[in-house]
């Protein structure tokens, strides 16, 4: 303890344009032994991110920094530390399971076959089956499965757990955190289903149209907004700019805030919650829109 | 060890989860070299940051309440028993100043209420 994490993943002013799309200037850097999710609306960067991240499209400008090695040049030492789930993932449809961990498993110079079996047996996969015939869960499942049996030391995920039922997703989580019980790893995953980031989340990235608008410690996060319920007859021009995002009914009113305390003070009656990841990235992102219609 | 974490408590939830370890340890549920649990499943236990236990640790082994070795863990350090007293002194105090609060909101006399407290101290 009191020893200093060391960030596995750095990211320096990354830059990348489209005709009608840019990452800018993003930023960013995940300490070792973390589960960090990456957040924002459809469409808001998280694969494009990604993809830059792994050299799959290349950034305009930028540095971007695995376990301190610059990707420009060790990508290859650094590809083989890390694990990786996208959503397009590109497998042969007409291989079996083990046909294709045949192509895939020589790129690895760690590859360990024992850990694929294991996860093979954890996951109920059976290594003959064709791989067009698997089910999305399933799809999900062997790409994990690929990506956990290399010993890698980090893993990046884009949306693994979208279109996954409830069990299969707290499967994975679990699976997740187990490969989190040994030191020094890290995950970074991108997904919209922000109640699997309130359950295993340690950081949080918001992304919002090419641009990073927090980075913060999920509990800290959490600590530091408040959700209010009261009588909307407490909504006063005195009141209403403690808010964001207020939306009231016949009923009351329910909103978010950044200022409990005075809150608190002003209205002593309100009940004030903890709120969810989703509820402060609505917020947060509601706030940041007048941003987006400059465009 | 009890932990239970409020979601409409206004302390932050590191505060929360070392007040209650502390406590735990205030009242000898857990004692000298008792292991905790290690950051990343207890973490996962309380559905909290990897980050918030770290904190938590941190800070109690600042306080001398615990105390850490690198690659093995983290063990109850009930070594400065005058801390320890001194603390539990403090958690009773803070507990009658609720007490005292209450009372007063309700017009309830000094008198009054050390003739309770005598009462229900010989009760136990």
């Amino acid at each position: 303890m009191n020893t200093i994490l060391h960030p596995i993943l750095e990211v320096h002013h990354l830059n990348k344009s489209y005709k009608d799309f840019a990452l800018q200037d993003v930023s960013f850097s995940l300490p070792e032994g973390c589960i960090t999710g990456f957040i924002g609306a459809n469409g808001a960067g998280k694969t494009t991110t990604l993809h830059t991240l792994l050299g799959l499209t290349g950034a305009d400008s930028g540095e971007i920094r695995f376990f301190g090695m610059d990707m420009r040049e060790q990508a290859e030492e650094i590809k083989n530390r890390i694990g990786v789930v996208l959503d397009s993932n590109c497998f042969y449809e007409g291989l079996t399971l083990n046909q294709m961990k045949n192509i895939i498993a020589p790129a690895y110079s760690r590859w360990c076959e024992e850990d694929y079996q294991r996860y093979l047996r954890t996951f109920s996969l059976n290594p003959k089956q064709t791989i067009k015939t698997l089910s999305k869960g399933m799809r999900v499942k062997y790409a994990l499965t690929l990506a956990l049996s290399h010993k890698a030391e980090f893993l990046i995920m884009d949306e693994p757990t979208s279109g996954l039922d409830p069990l299969i997703r707290s499967q994975v989580l679990g699976i997740l955190a187990d490969y989190m019980e040994n030191g020094g790893r890290g995950v970074f995953f991108s997904t919209h289903i922000t109640s699997d980031l309130d359950k295993i989340a340690d950081t949080l990235i918001l992304i919002d149209d090419g641009k990073i608008l927090f980075q913060e410690e999920k509990d800290v996060l959490l600590d530091s907004y408040r959700i209010v319920k009261g009588d909307v007859c407490w909504l006063t021009a005195d009141t209403r700019p403690l808010f964001i995002n207020v939306s009231e009914t016949a009923f009351g009113f329910t909103a978010l805030t950044r200022q409990a305390a005075r809150v608190q003070a002003m209205m002593p009656e309100a009940v004030m919650e903890r709120p969810h990841i989703e509820d402060i990235m609505l917020g947060v992102i509601g706030e940041n829109v007048p941003a987006k219609e400059r465009r | 060890m009890k932990i239970v974490i409020s979601n409409t408590s206004d302390l932050p939830l590191y505060q929360q989860i070392k007040d209650q370890i502390k406590d735990a340890i205030l009242r000898e549920e857990l004692t000298q070299g008792d292991a905790l649990p290690s950051i990343r499943s207890f973490a996962n236990d309380l559905k909290v940051s990897v980050l918030t236990i770290r904190r938590v640790y941190e800070e109690l082994e600042k306080e001398g309440f615990v105390t850490s070795q690198v690659g093995i863990g983290t063990f109850v350090s009930a070594g400065n028993l005058d801390l320890l007293r001194d603390s539990k002194r403090r958690l009773v105090e803070e507990k009658m100043q609720d007490i005292i609060h209450t009372a007063k909101s309700l017009s309830i006399t000094k008198e009054e209420l050390m003739e309770m407290m005598d009462i229900l101290y010989e009760e136990e």
